[in-house]
């Protein structure tokens, strides 16, 4: 424990903005949804309807689990059923950023000369996020005991704090297991986003207590404002306990930057083909752009299959039926999901677009880019080999989504000539919108490199205008500054053609004008 | 002889920070060139806008008869350059980043990497993250001597080099000017510019204090003198430092007076003299103290 608290100083100086930010914004995000819906659903009557077209609708349960019952607190918390795996992704996130990273940039080892217990740093880590966990959840029982009963607010809290530490102590333990960050981050998403689909999966099948080994479930398990059951939380003590003693364990076997899974040789030649920018930019950006579209193929798979259990839950239910063939049928209200789910998969890809354009910011500031700028390359090949990757790596992600989606869809309704392409063609149809925030990226790393960063601020914006926009009333002109707002809805919509020219037209200016000011510019040193 | 790089006036500031104030520089064709300084004087600053990696405020640069910001990439072809802090891919293996390197510069000898891979007793394919700082290094200056440049900019290259190591690189480097090749090597380490260079420039302050061959140099500074006397002397005047022991004198004299102290002291019958002549090492430490003494004012 020696200098665990001195380590804690630490990260809150270094996280100071970061860490009050997701913090605050995750624990007002639930009452938010609440308030949202008691104000659009007036009345027992009303509530009462949206919940039962809600849960009748599995690909609503796919995406954010069972309607527990019809009040607004639980539907508010229902419908902010992904909050808690943003909550896991971002303590995960920060416990390796304050471990992992520290010692593979050697950090570490100079802190670890001084009086300083060897489980300091992963003492100090787990205090810091465990705390976060916490006051996000004394935030979540603030506001709902606030107007809700107190009993279903302390529930609520205690499922985000829980999330919150179960996956501060997965973070822990990935942490232990690589020598490099990216390694142990591409390990512990990988178990965040495992426990999503297993909640997915167990609460639109008959396999249920297959959402009783996902820790993303237990929140929802607890009963928030649907007849409390408390002792889920001792899952989450117990399996937040489990895990950190395990990545103590490893942590006092192993070496100081050593990790479980063995560095490995590479080659003392260099293959052939690794002979300009453009080879390297491949070589750094083909393992995430993999991972990437390896990912969006397994939720396209996902997200298929629940848009056919949403079809055949539909064709079941004459009255639901009924009232569905009044708002356009059944295949119209399918198409309305794939459609919500493209457009949310669509920012998500955007997210890899701004990593891609970023990836040239981190390259130029670690001193990488120098070597090569002091060579024949050219800044713009340089730029290019990078931009080439940000531009055409989201349409090969899109393609397999597209295709996952689309086949998955096709095949459980039994015609795949049909919906194949048109779910393809939906999901390709997001490009220009995600190239906009991939242009935003580069232009600001051309023109404001210190504020290149900032280009998440842009992207986190356009999420919540989109997810929070029409609920929390924001008017039209903010609404339309994010080019997601423009794209036709599609598969369904119509697809107009301006938009589209309009939303490439922007990128391709921005690009130009990031590439243009890179050239001028000093390169960072 | 002509200068391959010629720099003269140039100044470059981030915000408020001055870190080129008028900074000259010549580097002749076929020479090694000290580049000298204390950390921050503004050395890799320099070196940066050489690579064009920096836009010059004001001030003419010319390297290689072209304009380095303007002309960057068809310069580039025939020089490399080694930066002072080495930081690799950290998936790349060390062979591939010299492989990628010397391909980007129009290709390297294979013989030659072979040979100085062997020389530097470098293990190419460990990964850049298992690199020691010394190790990556090594990496970049294999890239750098293995190719064909007419112009090497090493900047503070054997940082983090172990002696063996060092005298390993001396050697590549006297190949390299027996080659007719160029190198501006900046340093701190003045046994290294000694053994090296043909002429020193000494920069503070982004600006130069001193430029010139060594023993130009060397005009400028003090020698060392240490007699023993058949009688007590009087009056040496213009002497620093002088320590009186019996019939033993120790002190430093100004070179322009040599001559004059000398006579005074053959006056007194002089029974043995040692005389060293003054090292880099002095020069720079006077240079410095003239920094400290400014900075007392």
């Amino acid at each position: 424990m020696t200098g665990s608290w001195a380590l804690v100083r630490l990260i809150l100086r270094r996280d100071r903005f970061i860490l009050p930010l997701w913090v605050v914004v995750f624990g007002l995000l639930p009452i938010t949804q609440t308030s949202a819906i008691a104000g659009l659903y007036t009345g027992e009557a009303e509530l009462r309807r949206f919940a039962a077209s809600m849960d009748a609708n599995p690909a609503f349960t796919a995406l954010y689990g069972h309607v527990l019952d019809w009040n607004a607190a639980a539907l508010g918390l229902w419908r902010g059923g992904f909050t808690p795996v943003l909550v896991g992704l971002a303590v995960l996130l920060t416990v390796i950023r304050h471990t992992r990273a520290e010692e593979e940039t050697g950090r570490r080892e100079l802190l670890g000369s001084t009086v300083l217990s060897r489980h300091a740093g992963l003492t100090s880590a787990l205090i810091v996020t465990t705390a976060a966990s916490l006051v996000i959840g004394l935030i979540v029982l603030a506001t709902f005991a606030a107007e809700y009963p107190v009993e279903g607010a302390l529930a609520a809290g205690l499922g985000y704090a829980g999330t919150g530490i179960v996956f501060a102590a997965v973070g822990a333990l990935a942490a232990q297991l690589t020598e490099n960050a990216g390694g142990a981050r591409g390990i512990a998403i990988a178990v965040l986003g495992g426990a999503y689909l297993l909640r997915g999966a167990g609460d639109t099948t008959d396999a249920s207590w297959l959402s009783w080994l996902s820790p993303v479930a237990w929140p929802q398990r607890m009963r928030p404002f649907a007849g409390e059951t408390w002792w889920p939380f001792a899952l989450f003590v117990a399996l937040a306990a489990a895990l950190c003693c395990a990545a103590y364990l490893l942590a006092g076997r192993r070496d100081v930057a050593a990790g479980l899974l063995p560095p490995r040789l590479g080659p003392a030649t260099a293959a052939p083909a690794l002979a300009g920018p453009f080879a390297l930019a491949w070589r750094l950006h083909r393992g995430s752009l993999l991972a990437w579209t390896l990912g969006f193929a397994v939720l396209g798979v996902v997200m298929g299959a629940a848009a056919n259990a949403a079809m055949s839950a539909m064709a079941e239910n004459k009255r639901l039926l009924d009232m569905l063939a009044r708002l356009g049928g059944a295949s119209a209200q399918s198409d309305m999901f794939v459609a919500a789910v493209l457009g949310i998969f669509g920012i998500a890809v955007s997210g890899y677009a701004v990593q891609a354009v970023l990836r040239m910011r981190a390259e130029e500031t670690a001193q990488r880019a120098e070597p090569l700028l002091a060579t024949p390359a050219t800044r713009v090949a340089w730029t290019a080999s990078h931009l080439v990757v940000a531009v055409l790596g989201p349409a090969a992600v899109l393609a397999v989504l597209g295709l996952s989606l689309g086949l998955t869809y096709g095949l459980g309704s039994g015609d795949v000539g049909t919906h194949l392409p048109r779910v393809l063609g939906a999901s390709l149809a997001q490009l220009p919108a995600v190239w906009v925030l991939a242009a935003v990226a580069t232009a600001l790393f051309g023109v404001l490199p210190r504020l290149a960063a900032a280009a998440w601020g842009v992207l986190a914006a356009f999420l919540l205008f989109g997810q929070l926009g029409a609920l929390l009333d924001l008017p039209e002109a903010v609404l339309d500054l994010s080019p997601f707002t423009h794209l036709p809805r599609l598969p369904g919509g119509d697809p107009e053609f301006t938009p589209y020219a309009v939303l490439t037209a922007i990128a391709a200016v921005l690009l130009a004008a990031g590439v243009y000011g890179f050239r001028r510019r000093d390169v960072a040193t | 002889m002509t200068n391959v790089i010629t720099v003269s006036g140039l100044s470059k500031s981030f915000g408020r920070t001055r870190a080129l104030d008028g900074l000259n520089l010549q580097v002749r064709a076929g020479e090694v060139h000290g580049f000298l300084g204390p950390n921050g004087a503004g050395k890799s600053t320099t070196i940066r806008v050489l690579l064009g990696l920096l836009r010059a405020d004001s001030g003419t640069v010319r390297l290689l008869g072209g304009d380095p910001w303007k002309d960057a990439v068809e310069l580039h072809r025939r020089l490399a350059y080694v930066p002072g802090d080495v930081t690799l891919w950290p998936n790349l293996s060390g062979g591939e980043v010299i492989d990628l390197l010397g391909r980007l510069r129009g290709g390297l000898d294979p013989r030659r990497r072979a040979e100085l891979i062997e020389r530097f007793e470098l293990d190419p394919r460990k990964k850049g993250r298992a690199y020691s700082k010394g190790n990556r290094q090594k990496v970049a200056l294999v890239a750098a001597l293995a190719s064909d440049a007419e112009l090497l900019l090493l900047d503070e290259p054997t940082s983090g080099l172990d002696p063996l190591m060092e005298a390993v690189f001396t050697d590549c480097v006297r190949e390299v000017k027996e080659q007719g090749r160029t190198v501006l090597l900046s340093s701190h380490i003045l046994a290294e510019v000694e053994k090296l260079c043909d002429r020193v420039s000494i920069i503070r302050d982004g600006r130069t204090v001193e430029t010139g061959t060594l023993d130009e140099l060397r005009h400028l500074t003090r020698t060392s003198i240490t007699a023993e006397l058949a009688s007590p002397v009087n009056g040496l005047a213009g002497v620093h430092d002088l320590r009186v022991d019996g019939s033993r004198v120790s002190f430093q004299v100004d070179t322009d007076r040599l001559d004059e102290v000398l006579k005074h002291l053959s006056a007194s019958g002089v029974r043995s003299l040692t005389s060293r002549p003054p090292t880099l090492e002095e020069l720079f430490m006077r240079h410095y103290r003239d920094e400290s003494l400014a900075g007392a004012r």
